[in-house]
């Protein structure tokens, strides 16, 4: 029965499966990524997701344009993100409880327009898989990577990109430097709110395509609080992976292997109970949370609000 | 904190707005109180009117309250519970019987609030529509003993006067399921999807899998339950894994599998539905629902109640009473052979031919 854990067909399944569960996470996680690093945690990232989610796939349903679908999760993820970060910057208000504000806002918005508008679960014709030529003919690795839909794609393009802005760029500094000594930042000129409004816009936009990946790209359809606790999992992945978009690609895929291994174990028979089953995925995140955690330290200012001193 | 302050107040007259606004203004008389916000549970029954019952002492319309966890719209067990109490209304009239709930209380503790709401308002039947709630019903209960109380699925009234008890024999139809998936199966295997392995969800699928063993004993089910009544993601990955397991039926229970569902039609793998008739989501694949008909054992309750009794007795929707009806999707170009097979069976069922022996 273990065994059987090791054969080509299994193997490949977990890996592509792993690959496409991680794609909501790595939008989510990569957009909380910037929030965070220039000093604020936005607990909201659920409640932007769901209704990114609902937002792209009613326009997919009515328009049957996926990308003006995709288009429009990301509006309405900035518009959220714009709210969260007038809340936060020019109001300074606690982060933490606004976030979860934003979340059950969100969570009962998204419900209301789908009770109002739709009425009804539905399915749409989401993104399909592009066959990438030459690469999707290797066997094995192309049935893992290169048979995905497009906003897969997307998802592991962005962390290169991302990690390329932090790290590499006037923009990436400023936005580090925001959120390490927002007092020193704003006596070299950076401002520190407009630098803030950009990093939490650019992560309600992020979490608008995450919601868009599952609605219209990876399942198809939209229900009520579809997204079940997956938006605060990314939260978490950003401290797991320490602040890097790196970091936070190697902890998305972690969970997601996991969580699709797990499936696997209980698919084949292996004697496992369901209820330890799905555990692995969080008591694995925990225990490499726990084991690397000490080394690495949260931006200075995160959580705290910026006050000009006179 | 004081622009915090100024903030949470928005937030929460901005959510009080849309629980009103998310009313709809349809038939039930008395406006069914949709709770948007799980966050303010208690606002949804106190926003409720109170019926103008008292205008028409003649013919007083019995009042029944129900909270359930997900969406009324779930297409899976909160359906089946709305669908029901949306036909006893057709039947006996809006002026006889009228009814409001409260949708998507995943949280317990609102749960409880709002059954604890709505016995105070004087409503005459109080049902909590989940076996979560159960232990919140055994301390709200006695607290309103003119008021009777039904909750499911389970066998237990605690005991008490007030409360009945539901449950659907799922292993039933998971079985008919089960006959049916096994005869159009070519691979011989066959993928199940659960929640959490417990109650009505566990009953289904190890009826399902004792079906299709009673047609192919060879045939291979594998059965994945991914821990949740909520995540539509992993539900959908469920699927996928069964389909490269070489599965090419695929079944599941609980609100979560229309995730799977959207997989099986993109893989053009068949599916079979439990709880509430899941043909519309996809007519491409879906052969045939189990579906609770809880109309029958509501109907019994009310008689019950009318007379004075006001709990203590459960209830059982089987094939037999028709708390549950195989619904077959009329556009599915093999049910047609399925069908006869599942009439068999069915029948089998019903006069005791066929015995189901669950492990």
């Amino acid at each position: 029965m273990i065994s059987d854990l090791f054969s080509v067909t299994v193997l490949i399944g977990i890996l592509a499966s792993g690959i496409r569960l991680a794609t909501p996470y790595l939008y989510a996680a990569i957009g909380e990524t910037f929030g965070q690093r220039s000093g604020v945690l936005n607990l909201g990232v659920e409640g932007q997701m769901l209704l990114g989610a609902f937002a792209a796939f009613y326009v997919a349903l009515t328009t049957g344009n996926l990308w003006l679908g995709v288009l429009t999760a990301m509006i309405v993820g900035a518009i959220m993100g714009l709210a969260m970060a007038y809340v936060t910057v020019n109001l300074n208000a606690e982060q933490g409880i606004s976030g979860i504000g934003f979340f059950l806002f969100g969570l009962g918005m998204s419900d209301l327009l789908f009770q109002k508008l739709l009425g009804t679960v539905e399915t749409v014709k989401g993104f399909s898989p592009i066959y990438i030529p030459g690469l999707s003919d290797i066997p094995g690795i192309g049935e893992i990577f290169f048979k995905q839909n497009l906003l897969v794609y997307g998802a592991y393009l962005l962390v290169p990109i991302a990690w390329f802005v932090l790290n590499k760029t006037t923009l990436g500094l400023k936005i580090r430097s925001v959120g390490e000594n927002p007092d020193a930042a704003d006596s070299l000129g950076v401002s520190v709110a407009k630098i803030r409004y950009f990093t939490i816009i650019l992560g309600g936009t992020l979490s608008g395509i995450a919601g868009a990946s599952l609605s219209i790209a990876l399942l198809n359809v939209f229900q009520q609080n579809m997204t079940s606790g997956l938006g605060f999992i990314a939260v978490a992945l950003v401290y797991f992976g320490a602040w890097r978009p790196i970091g936070v690609l190697a902890g998305a895929l972690l969970f997601s292997m996991v969580n699709s291994l797990q499936l696997w174990i209980q698919v084949l028979g292996i004697p496992v109970p369901s209820d330890i089953a799905v555990m692995m995925p969080y008591v694995l995140t925990i225990l490499v949370l726990v084991a690397t955690v000490s080394r690495v330290r949260a931006p200075s200012a995160l959580t705290k609000p910026f006050e000009r001193e006179n | 904190m004081k622009k915090f302050a100024w903030f949470l107040t928005l937030v929460l007259a901005l959510s009080i707005v849309l629980s009103a606004c998310g009313t709809p203004a349809a038939t039930q008389a008395p406006p069914p109180a949709v709770t948007e916000a799980p966050a303010q549970p208690t606002e949804a029954p106190a926003a409720t009117e109170a019926p103008a019952a008292t205008e028409a002492p003649a013919a007083e319309p019995f009042k029944v309250a129900v909270v359930m966890p997900s969406a009324k719209n779930d297409l899976a067990f909160s359906q089946s519970m709305y669908d029901a109490l949306m036909r006893v209304q057709e039947e006996m009239g809006s002026d006889q019987f009228q009814f409001v709930f409260s949708e998507g209380m995943f949280v317990v503790d609102d749960a409880a609030a709002a059954i604890r709401d709505y016995a105070s308002q004087g409503y005459n039947l109080v049902i909590a529509h989940g076996s979560q709630y159960g232990s919140s019903l055994q301390e709200i209960a006695p607290d309103f003993p003119e008021t009777s109380f039904a909750w499911g699925t389970t066998v237990d009234t605690f005991g008490q006067p007030n409360i009945f008890a539901y449950e659907a024999a799922s292993q039933e139809g998971g079985f008919v399921n089960g006959v049916m998936a096994a005869t159009l199966s070519k691979s011989n295997v066959i993928g199940v999807v659960g929640p959490i392995e417990t109650g009505d969800a566990k009953l289904y699928v190890d009826g399902f899998k004792a079906g299709v063993l009673s047609v192919k004993p060879d045939a291979k089910v594998n059965v994945n339950y991914i821990g949740s009544f909520s995540d539509t993601a992993l539900a959908a990955e469920a699927a996928n894994t069964h389909i490269s397991a070489g599965a090419d039926v695929l079944t599941g229970t609980a609100q979560m599998v229309v995730g799977a569902i959207g997989k099986a039609k993109d893989n053009n793998v068949l599916w079979f539905g439990t709880q509430s008739n899941q043909t519309s989501l996809a007519p491409e694949i879906v052969v045939a629902s189990q579906v609770y008909h809880w109309e029958g054992i509501l109907k019994e309750m009310i008689a019950l109640i009318q007379s004075g009794t006001l709990g203590g007795k459960s209830f059982k929707a089987d094939l037999a009473n028709g708390g549950e009806v195989i619904e077959f999707n009329p556009d599915s170009t093999v049910a047609t052979d399925a069908k006869t097979l599942a009439e068999t069976t069915i029948k089998g069922i019903t006069d005791g031919t066929i015995k189901i022996t669950l492990p």
